[in-house]
């Protein structure tokens, strides 16, 4: 069934068709429609699951944390000052290891307030141990929303599922929507094994650790998220071929063939697709990478990606008070270890914060300075700013 | 000394033990006494949610554990979300008649927890919420809490700025959520105490029960006198026993024959070893104005039947 939905409906869809058994929520702009439209459904008995309307996004990530516990299989939604409130939970849940799923319109930060879209939001979880999955339409989105509770299910590891506001979660696309029985077919019911309060096989879960225990701990998620890349290649090729739809940790747009790429995740990439296409027309050489996963990062594919181009135009939409953009951090630090010949000079730059458009103009002006300075002016450059 | 209702008298205590020895407790401790009678009451199959607080630690560090009960340690101010979700799975899953309990210490109840409570109540979850109340972080070291009394020492409110302010009314502040069944009790009268969790077992929605749960350590006496103290905070008026249900209904459980002098409760303890003869008046003149307030509803409710 082909719909014309936006990306919050699109996720409600994919916590739908994914049998999910307890959703625990608490509204805030612009994720919002998501809870209201699995309230509809399962009013309207598309879905059977446990409601709890939580008294804020703390308590829904505990509350999904718990469910977890028992067995079932949870999700919700939050963004913005949701997600950092659920920070603590954040780590609580990766830590306990359930394989929560979540899904983040990106929000930008307050004070000042603004509903609009960056990374902040996520990009500063980057150390809770979650699973990122960033998508650039809303086709991505409801796909990746089923895919995340397998990979999550598979590492017992919780993962989330990032959309952009309003360019995503309120801009509506046509969406093939799968069947259910497909769907269940591709995701089987969630199976917790030993993992969960039995009262059969009563254990103590997340106490005390003295320093001869909690390293090992730690080193298990460490090592669940190195083995996270392969799974979450083997994920994407089961859903292609169950669903035809193909996606990957690191795609690549008209760059084999380039010296200069640009690097993108979320939404910019749909634009920079049009960017390279619009400058390819025009004889310029550009091409487009775009990261799906922040978490687990996908190294080994970045380097493969990128090394031997002259020039790299990583674009942020979030950035790191002191440092730089997070995105730039991560391909910087991947490719470190590229002997120098092979190593591409990396333009850093910061877009897009506080909802800001980024058009195919801004794209052009960052391929032409990225082309035209031998190197970059400085570690980190923001673009369309007004310096008052 | 004292006479308790007809109705618990001839409750008897249970055999079974869902902890092993082992526990690491200090000595005397109020609430490993109050966990052992409390699963005894509950029974199997029951599931434990404990924030942090001193039933972190009593259990053993990983991977020893005296629990025979399935045990999570959740985040400290979650117990009531978190056991919100453990239920929900288990309704999904058709194991709704796995009794869920969260077990938080007063901090974690009338403090940091009482968001995640307060919600939980609001939506009448279906699960029983315990406070076991020692009236301080004990287990960070015996700092103020809203459930330390006016009066006390601790180590945020020292002897020469003792805590100002009374303790915070949690039982009331449960009640005004409408909550099926709440009720106090403390491990000094056992069967009293175990009659009311049996019962909170069988009723559905949000069951809350307030342990005073003494704690040697803190409150600076010898660990013999734990359930001497436990008892007297019940003879003295300054904890009565009680239930309420559905919110409106007060039953005193426990009624003392003979109210004892609050003085003979805080003599025994050091926290309270600064206080003046007027502040023992003024501690005396509180305990009698909550108690009347109470007494009043014992009353009323009693005239409805």
């Amino acid at each position: 069934m082909r719909k014309v939905i936006t990306g919050n409906v699109a996720v409600a869809y994919g916590a739908m068709l994914s049998d999910v058994q307890v959703v625990a929520a608490y509204p805030i702009t612009p994720q919002t429609t998501i809870i209201e439209e699995l309230a509809t459904m399962q009013a309207e008995g598309l879905v059977d699951f446990d409601y709890i309307r939580v008294e804020s996004e703390h308590s829904a990530m505990a509350a999904c944390i718990g469910a977890e516990m028992g067995g079932a299989r949870a999700f919700t939604a939050t963004c913005g000052q949701g997600l950092f409130l659920m920070h603590e939970m954040l780590h609580y849940a990766a830590g306990a290891r359930t394989p929560v799923v979540l899904a983040n319109v990106n929000r930008a930060a307050a004070a000042p307030w603004s509903i609009w879209s960056d990374q902040t939001d996520s990009v500063s979880q980057r150390e809770t141990g979650w699973i990122q999955l960033y998508c650039e339409g809303n086709q991505e989105v409801l796909d990746t929303t089923i895919m995340a509770f397998k990979i999550a299910e598979r590492l017992r590891l919780p993962a989330m599922v990032v959309l952009d506001a309003f360019f995503l979660s309120h801009t509506s696309e046509p969406v093939d929507i799968p069947e259910k029985e497909r769907v269940r077919d591709f995701l089987p019911p969630i199976d917790p094994g030993e993992n969960w309060l039995d009262p059969d096989n009563p254990r103590t879960f997340g106490g005390i650790t003295m320093n001869d225990a909690y390293m090992e701990f730690r080193w298990q998620i460490q090592r669940d998220m190195e083995k996270a890349k392969g799974i979450i290649t083997e994920v994407h090729e089961d859903f292609a071929q169950a669903f035809g739809r193909t996606y990957r940790q690191v795609e690549e747009y008209r760059a084999q063939d380039t010296e200069l790429v640009l690097v993108v995740s979320g939404t910019v990439a749909s634009t920079a697709r049009d960017a390279v296409d619009y400058l390819r027309e025009k004889g310029k050489g550009v091409g487009m990478v775009k990261l799906k996963t922040l978490r687990p990062f996908p190294r080994e594919e970045v380097i493969e990606t990128l090394k031997g181009k002259k020039k790299v135009a990583v674009i942020d939409r979030n950035f790191s008070p002191g440092a730089t953009g997070v995105w730039a951090q991560e391909v910087r630090s991947a490719l470190y270890d590229l002997p120098e010949a092979q190593r591409p000079l990396i333009y850093g730059y910061v877009a897009g914060i506080g909802g800001r458009d980024i058009s195919v103009k801004t794209i052009e002006e960052i391929y032409t300075k990225t082309l035209e300075d031998a190197e970059p002016d400085d570690v980190d450059m923001w673009v369309g700013v007004n310096y008052v | 000394m004292y006479s308790v209702n007809q109705r618990f008298d001839n409750q008897y205590i249970p055999e079974q033990e869902l902890l092993t020895s082992g526990n690491l407790a200090c000595a005397g401790c109020g609430a490993s006494l109050s966990m052992r009678l409390a699963l005894k009451a509950l029974g199997k199959p029951t599931v434990l949610a404990v924030p942090a607080c001193c039933w972190t630690i009593i259990p053993g560090a990983f991977p020893r554990s005296i629990m025979e009960v399935p045990f999570f340690n959740c985040a400290f101010e979650t117990t009531a979300a978190t056991i919100s979700g453990i239920k929900a799975a288990f309704r999904r899953r058709g194991m709704g008649e796995i009794c869920v309990v969260g077990w938080a210490g007063d901090g974690g109840t009338l403090d940091i927890g009482i968001q995640a409570l307060s919600g939980a109540a609001e939506r009448n979850e279906d699960v029983v919420y315990i406070c076991y109340d020692n009236e301080a972080y004990m287990n960070t070291g015996i700092q103020r809490s809203s459930a330390t009394p006016r009066g006390s020492w601790t180590t945020t409110t020292p002897v020469k700025n003792p805590k100002s302010e009374p303790k915070k009314d949690i039982d009331e502040i449960m009640i005004a959520h409408k909550i099926p069944y709440l009720a106090t009790a403390t491990a000094a009268y056992p069967h009293d105490m175990i009659a009311k969790l049996k019962k909170a077992r069988t009723i559905k929605g949000t069951r809350f029960i307030h342990l005073f749960s003494s704690c040697p350590t803190g409150w600076r006496m010898p660990e013999n006198l734990s359930i001497e103290v436990m008892r007297l905070a019940v003879l003295t008026n300054l904890f009565p026993l009680y239930e309420v249900e559905h919110a409106e209904v007060y039953r005193q459980t426990v009624v003392p024959e003979e109210i004892k002098p609050v003085e003979e409760y805080i003599r025994l303890q050091g926290r309270f070893r600064h206080l003046t003869e007027e502040d023992l008046r003024e501690l005396q003149s509180m305990v009698d104005k909550r108690f009347a307030s109470l007494k009043e509803k014992f009353e009323k409710s009693e005239a409805l039947k």
